[in-house]
């Protein structure tokens, strides 16, 4: 019995982990699944009821405002995050004086929470006292800035301010991965007779294929989940112009208690995420194998 | 003139000198090798040649133009690097053609200087290929190749076989000496192995501290090392340093190891200055493979010392004896039996010595 | 020929001796216009919560405060005493470390433990079983709101502290165990097999051999765990309300409550104070802050 327990140690430290996990996670989410194929309401019931919240979901203009919101708020905040933190990460990798200083202040808003974020960007961007009016007290009278209220508009405050967060991650990043370069391929190039931008265009951005990919996986995996940024910024506002998959599926469920629709949004919200982590993890894991 | 001319040349990174007052020169074809331990300022002094590094003080010149301030790729040089630094998203052919592209010469020329330098390489068949999908020595034919369709001046390599396995490295070594052999071009080559510099060189300067020790052929580093840090650092096992003093009487020129009686006659030796040379404190130099088991010239010194270890290496041993506490290791032919802690008669070849003073430590 | 020579030389030096001059200050230039951009929004907070209402009105968002008001700080951390309806941080500040302190603790525990399994005692198919573990990183919460909620409602947990912290340990677990076990990869195995040889147990090893040299790991994790956990509002504003909310949810109660008037002063001093801890955290141990995010950043 003693002699069991010393050989299998190791497999009960194990456990606790792998059974909150294999609960928590993976039992969950098939509670979920199964949940979206029922007609549940406040409370869940336990009887299949096919594909009818799915039927229900798609047909809903709620959610496919959501979705439409996703694929912008998704392009445009990847597109900014990785230009802007390129940029920087290519300026910074130039021997700056103050880099340590510049660093520190292009990557502090990943320590904020999006509540803190949303509710400093919801001030400057109120159109009555914010940046508008700055604008109009330096003299552009008719400077209009009120994307916050305007339903056409609103979603692009959410990039703005997701940007804000996420750009100097992207830095972070692409400055660890362009300082992994060896010197000599630089050296190399410089004989060669490359000029700096050659130097990044030709030779080191496309050594940062892996950096690309992280980045890409990190920030729509952050997209598809947000959620606290929406609600201390625009709440899903004005109207329901600014709803995103995360928020639809907590309205639902918790507002509207509708949760087996609910839950059928919050499967579709995961196998989104799926789609792009499980190439990503394979790929990973080869590279990790094939050290 | 002189393809490579660097005159009181200074380096400093802060306030640590890695380089101190190097001279250096190179005629038109030479291949100097440049040898020392690692942080001897080598490197640095490679990429200062090829524009990489600024310099504090002292010039630079390439044929004759002073090229101190000159960008690298207006030098006329090309380099090979220790890890290659090949451009891994590039495939053999851009990597090859990058620096032509890059300097603007045509289609036509690029093709033909591709075409040339790939078969005289034998990477013919690789173009197409990722250097990830390389092997090792491919990766250094490529690197070559890299540097010879710029058709330089002067070839720079900075410790390139160093990433390869013992074997392969001696076969990219007996490489880069028939590539030179039929290029003729002039070579600076930055090494801190020893037999590497030796079958390669034509020239090689041996460096420590920022300062070159001494820069001559192979055959001058290996049987007149100007001082004790040559004398050491060249050879394996390396020189013997026998501490003692030098004894002059009615013309006759002795040296007497500490601690020791016995009289060593060195009038064949052939000293820098002979004067005052009486009770100098000096090193005795003798390397292992010039002590012998038997004696073989008339001008052999017989010894008798103990032996204390020996070390069998397959087709020699090296054994270490005991000359009055100080070791004195010698080589010799696997096949004879020398036993452990008995008296063993050995001969020194005393045409085969150096004398350096004990507090210089210069050759004398 | 050889003076032409030289005299290009000494042209091509001047030219790129002025384009470098240029490139330099457009850097610094376009690296100082960033940092005012990323500085901006945190200017705006302070001074903005710095000013009365009047001034707030009067001036810009630029514009600097009259003196150093920090009435709005008061207010924003204590209330104004007026009872029922009166909502002020202070409570829920201190419930935040009450989730916080307990989650970091277990989940960093948990996942030294699975991280020292994963890598020293290495089990047929314990690839897979990290793999199983790994996959918890990338979960989108929403898909496991309902069932939790109704876990911790037959726990009776629900509306608590402890039923935070369990969510926010459970959920970590991925990411810490992540953590420890890249970093006990690169420890030596061989020290293992020494101890073993020198007849050092499973948890002697553990305790006396690898946890004394995770210093480095601990302080990324930990500093991981907190700020994620600080700045948590899904599971915060999910499962629980009122009394028993972390500090990210009563911001969000707070900044939204519509009273008569907004206080723009209030709100901001508010989303300081909730953002202070983790801002201290990053400006003291930054470094760490960054290795964490860079190695493990999968969380939204």
């Amino acid at each position: 019995m003693l002699k069991w327990l010393e050989k299998n140690l190791p497999k009960i430290v194990m456990a606790p982990a792998v059974g909150l996990i294999g609960w928590f996670v993976y039992g969950f989410v098939l509670w979920t699944l199964y949940i979206s194929f029922t007609n549940s309401k406040i409370l869940p019931k336990y009887e299949l009821w096919g594909v009818g919240q799915y039927v229900k979901l798609w047909g809903s203009r709620k959610w496919l405002i959501a979705v439409d919101n996703l694929l912008i708020f998704t392009a445009l905040f990847l597109i900014f995050c990785v230009v802007i933190g390129i940029i920087l990460a290519i300026f910074l990798d130039q021997k700056i004086r103050a880099e340590g200083v510049l660093r520190t202040i292009y990557l502090y808003p990943m320590a904020l929470s999006f509540i803190v974020t949303g509710t400093a960007w919801k001030w400057i961007l109120n159109p009555t006292l914010g940046i508008q009016k700055m604008f109009i007290d330096w003299g552009f009278e008719n400077f209009t800035f009120d994307w916050l209220v305007n339903r056409e508009m609103a979603i692009y405050t959410i990039v703005i301010a997701g940007v804000w967060q996420s750009a100097g991650f992207v830095m972070a990043l692409f400055l660890a991965g362009l300082r992994s370069v060896e010197d000599e391929i630089v050296k190399a190039a410089k004989i060669d007779g490359a000029n700096l931008f050659t130097v990044y265009w030709k030779i080191l951005l496309p050594m940062m294929r892996p950096v690309f990919f992280t980045s890409f996986v990190i920030l729509v995996h952050i997209s598809i989940k947000s959620y606290d940024l929406i609600v201390a910024l625009t709440q899903g506002g004005p109207g329901i112009s600014t709803t995103m998959p995360a928020l639809y599926m907590t309205q639902t469920a918790f507002h509207k208690s509708q949760v087996g629709l609910s839950a059928a949004s919050a499967i579709m919200m995961f196998m989104a995420v799926a789609a792009v982590i499980i190439p990503y993890l394979y790929s990973e894991l080869r590279r990790e194998n094939a050290r | 003139m002189k393809t490579l001319r660097i005159e009181e040349l200074s380096k400093n990174f802060g306030s640590t000198e890695v380089l101190r007052k190097i001279n250096l020169e190179i005629d038109e074809g030479n291949f100097l090798v440049l040898l020392g331990p690692s942080g001897c300022g080598k490197s640095t002094l490679l990429n200062i040649i090829a524009g990489l590094e600024t310099i504090n003080e002292g010039n630079v010149h390439i044929d004759d133009y002073n090229v101190s301030k000159v960008e690298p790729k207006d030098r006329n040089i090309a380099m090979v690097f220790q890890s290659y630094a090949l451009y891994p998203s590039m495939n053999v052919r851009e990597n090859m053609i990058f620096g032509l592209k890059q300097a603007k010469v045509s289609k036509e020329k690029i093709e033909e200087q591709l075409e040339k330098v790939s078969r005289f390489l034998q990477v013919d068949a690789l173009l197409e290929r990722k250097p990830s999908q390389l092997s090792g020595g491919q990766r250094q034919r490529v690197a070559i190749g890299r540097a010879l369709v710029r058709e330089p001046r002067i070839f720079l390599f900075d410790e390139p076989l160093s990433n390869l396995d013992a074997k392969l490295r001696v076969e990219m070594r007996r490489e880069i000496k028939k590539l030179h052999q039929q290029l003729k071009t002039t070579v600076v080559y930055v090494t801190h192995d020893q037999t590497e510099a030796m079958s390669l060189g034509t020239n090689i300067a041996i460096m420590n501290h920022g300062v070159i020790q001494q820069n001559d052929t192979p055959e001058n580093i290996y049987n007149k090392p100007s001082n004790t840090f040559v004398a050491d650092f060249i050879g394996s096992p390396s020189m013997n340093l026998i501490k003692g003093n030098l004894k002059e009487s009615s013309n006759k020129i002795s040296f007497i190891a500490n601690g020791s009686n016995v009289e060593i006659p060195i009038n064949g030796y052939n000293f820098n200055e002979k004067s005052n040379l009486n009770n100098k404190e000096v090193f005795f130099g003798i390397r292992p493979e010039h002590i012998f088991f038997k004696k073989s010239n008339e001008s052999d010194f017989e010894i008798t010392l103990k032996a204390d270890l020996s070390e069998y290496i397959g087709h020699e041993q090296i054994m270490t004896f005991n000359y009055e506490n100080q070791e004195v290791l010698a080589k010799f032919p696997s096949t004879i039996k020398i036993e452990l802690e008995k008296n063993t008669n050995l001969f020194f070849d005393l045409t085969q010595i150096s004398l350096f003073d004990a507090k210089t430590e210069e050759r004398i | 020929m050889q003076d032409k020579l030289q005299a290009s030389y000494k042209q091509l030096e001047m030219k790129s001796k002025y384009t470098n001059m240029f490139l330099r200050w457009f850097l610094y230039f376009a690296l100082i216009l960033f940092a005012l951009y990323f500085i901006f929004p945190l200017y705006v907070m302070v001074v903005t919560s710095l000013k009365t209402m009047e001034e707030i009105r009067q001036g810009t968002l630029l514009t600097w405060p009259s003196g150093l008001n920090f009435d709005s700080w008061a207010v924003a951390w204590g209330g104004r005493g007026y009872g029922a309806g009166d909502t002020f941080l202070r409570p829920y500040f201190w419930n935040s470390f009450k989730m916080v302190i307990p989650a970091v603790f277990f989940s960093t525990f948990i996942g030294a433990m699975t991280g020292y399994v994963l890598t020293k005692w290495r089990f047929k198919g314990d690839q897979w079983v990290f793999l199983f573990l790994l996959f918890g990183c990338f979960i989108p919460f929403q898909a496991i709101l309902l069932p939790m909620a109704r876990t911790l409602g037959v726990l009776g947990i629900s509306n608590s502290i402890i039923g935070l912290v369990l969510v926010h340990t459970v959920y970590g677990i991925p990411f810490t165990t992540l953590f420890f076990r890249n970093y006990y990869i690169s420890v030596p195995t061989e020290l293992v097999k020494a101890a073993r040889i020198d007849g050092a147990g499973f948890f002697k090893i553990f305790f006396k051999i690898l946890l004394p040299i995770s210093a480095p790991i601990i302080v990324v994790t930990v500093i991981w765990q907190f700020t994620q956990i600080w700045n948590d509002f899904l599971f915060g504003s999910t499962f629980s309300f009122g009394k028993a909310a972390p500090i990210q949810v009563a911001l969000n109660n707070m900044v939204l409550s519509s009273t008569s008037v907004k206080e723009y002063n209030v709100d901001m001093a508010s989303a300081i104070i909730a953002g202070i801890p983790t801002l201290i955290v990053y400006v003291l141990a930054g470094k760490y802050f960054i290795r964490g995010l860079t190695s493990g950043a999968v969380k939204g």
